[in-house]
């Protein structure tokens, strides 16, 4: 299971979980698999259709990466917003 | 005291006060986030707030409390098969059936709640018409920000949308058609004006004492009804300018209504640096300037779609807008007289009394 990790204001909604090990063999199954377990975070990373949300980002191992992206057991996800605004 | 919900770029205020006094702020909700629309419904009590993150995205928020826990209306999300996202959420209205309450969002969709705004579905009958891939959206986006239910009856809706016009329902939003005769889109060349359904409604009122009878602020143009939304009369002589975007009214006369004029589309401020509510008692023959006590040098304010709001009715009638400088007025005497309610908020995204 992927190493998810999170900041405010998602880490409150995780129940305040900063780190979370996930199921899933892409980014967007991870990511689905957050909303599952803990479903005060339906709707803040991905879109009603299932896409990482535009002023989100998300890395794996450091690499910006899609929803489509996939993943290993030893993979470390990182969500943060993106930086946009200036 | 009058409790107002004040929705703005940098979260809710709920502020409370006496009418003709200024207010406190009782509760800030949402720090950081921008609420587009709030409001309460007086059936049960329950607040709503369009919550918009700049990086989460939007959703509709509920509670009972507005100083404790908020709850995600999740269902209110567009179904996969669409394709499509919310963008953002513009309006939350009652219904007339019980438990009922409508959401108007971006990307021109309504959805509907039957228990009171905790589940939402999609009003299909809307979103599949089939003109929608023709649908272009205003400088606000694709918005369904008004929701004008008729009294007693809750299988007459009216709707307006930006740029897509007015839409009418008889039979409680199964089917939908256009109420856009005699509309006048300056903003297009002649030649293509006849025919088109890019029309820019900025705020729809229906007078509840008169039901066939709405109020309409268009981009460029005031206009009312008399049949129920099929055919529109232009009542903006009288006015400094047939500019603006939000309008309101007595709901005990029919004849009544209420605008903030501003300059022009390509200049969206209070006209001249003062800032001055107009009123009709007569159905819009004639409009009378109310400006007593609001700002009236330098002062070049915008007053958005959704930010002026009403409570009470004739003589005594409250009346609140806010503006995107973070300021609010409000009104205990039916806009007879002003006062500075809150002077330094957030932009002012939507005032709605509790």
């Amino acid at each position: 299971m992927a190493v998810v990790r999170l900041r405010a204001p998602l880490k409150d909604l995780a129940g305040g979980n900063s780190e979370l090990r996930l199921p899933g063999a892409s980014v967007g199954e991870v990511l689905r698999a957050l909303e599952g377990e803990h479903p005060r975070t339906m709707g803040w990373v991905l879109d009603e259709q299932g896409r990482i949300r535009r002023h989100v980002g998300v890395f794996v191992n450091g690499e910006r990466t899609r929803e489509d992206a996939p993943l290993t057991p030893d993979d470390v996800v990182h969500v943060l917003p993106a930086i946009t605004g200036g | 005291m009058t409790e107002l919900l004040v929705g703005t770029r940098k979260g809710l205020f709920v502020l409370e006060g006496e009418p003709g006094s200024p207010f406190e702020v009782a509760t800030r909700a949402f720090p950081g986030n921008v609420v587009e629309f709030a409001t309460r419904d007086p059936r049960t009590g329950r607040y709503f707030a369009s919550v918009t993150s700049g990086f989460y995205g939007p959703r509709l928020m509920y509670t009972n409390d507005p100083a404790g826990e908020w709850e995600h209306a999740s269902t209110l999300a567009l179904p996969e098969d669409t394709g499509a996202s919310i963008e953002r959420i513009w309006v939350v209205g009652t219904g007339e059936a019980d438990g009922v309450l409508y959401a108007g969002i971006d990307p021109a969709a309504l959805f509907e709640s039957r228990d009171g705004g905790l589940t939402w579905e999609l009003n299909r009958g809307l979103w599949d018409h089939p003109t929608r891939p023709k649908w272009q959206p205003g400088a606000g986006g694709l918005c369904l920000h008004s929701i004008a239910t008729w009294p007693g009856d809750p299988l007459k809706l009216a709707l307006g949308i930006s740029a897509v016009g007015v839409w009418l329902s008889e039979d409680g939003g199964a089917t939908w058609r256009h109420g856009n005769q005699d509309l006048v889109p300056r903003y297009m060349p002649e030649e293509a004006r006849e025919g088109t359904i890019d029309l820019c409604v900025h705020n729809l009122h229906r007078a509840p004492a008169l039901p066939e009878r709405i109020f309409m602020q268009f981009h460029g143009g005031v206009y009312r009804s008399d049949d129920s939304g099929e055919t529109w009369n232009d009542i903006a002589v009288g006015l400094p300018s047939d500019f603006g975007f939000p309008i309101v009214g007595d709901p005990t006369d029919p004849d009544s209504a209420y605008v903030i004029p501003m300059v022009a589309d390509l200049d969206r401020v209070t006209i001249d640096g003062r800032v001055r509510v107009y009123e009709t008692r007569d159905a819009g023959e004639s409009w009378k300037e109310r400006g007593d006590g609001l700002p009236q040098q330098d002062a070049y304010l915008t007053i958005l779609r959704q930010a002026f709001g009403s409570t009470g009715e004739g003589e005594t009638m409250e009346l609140y807008f806010g503006a995107t400088s973070g300021q609010v007025f409000g009104s205990g005497d039916a806009g007879a007289s002003w006062v500075s309610v809150a002077d330094r908020l957030a932009p002012v995204t939507s005032v709605r009394v509790a």
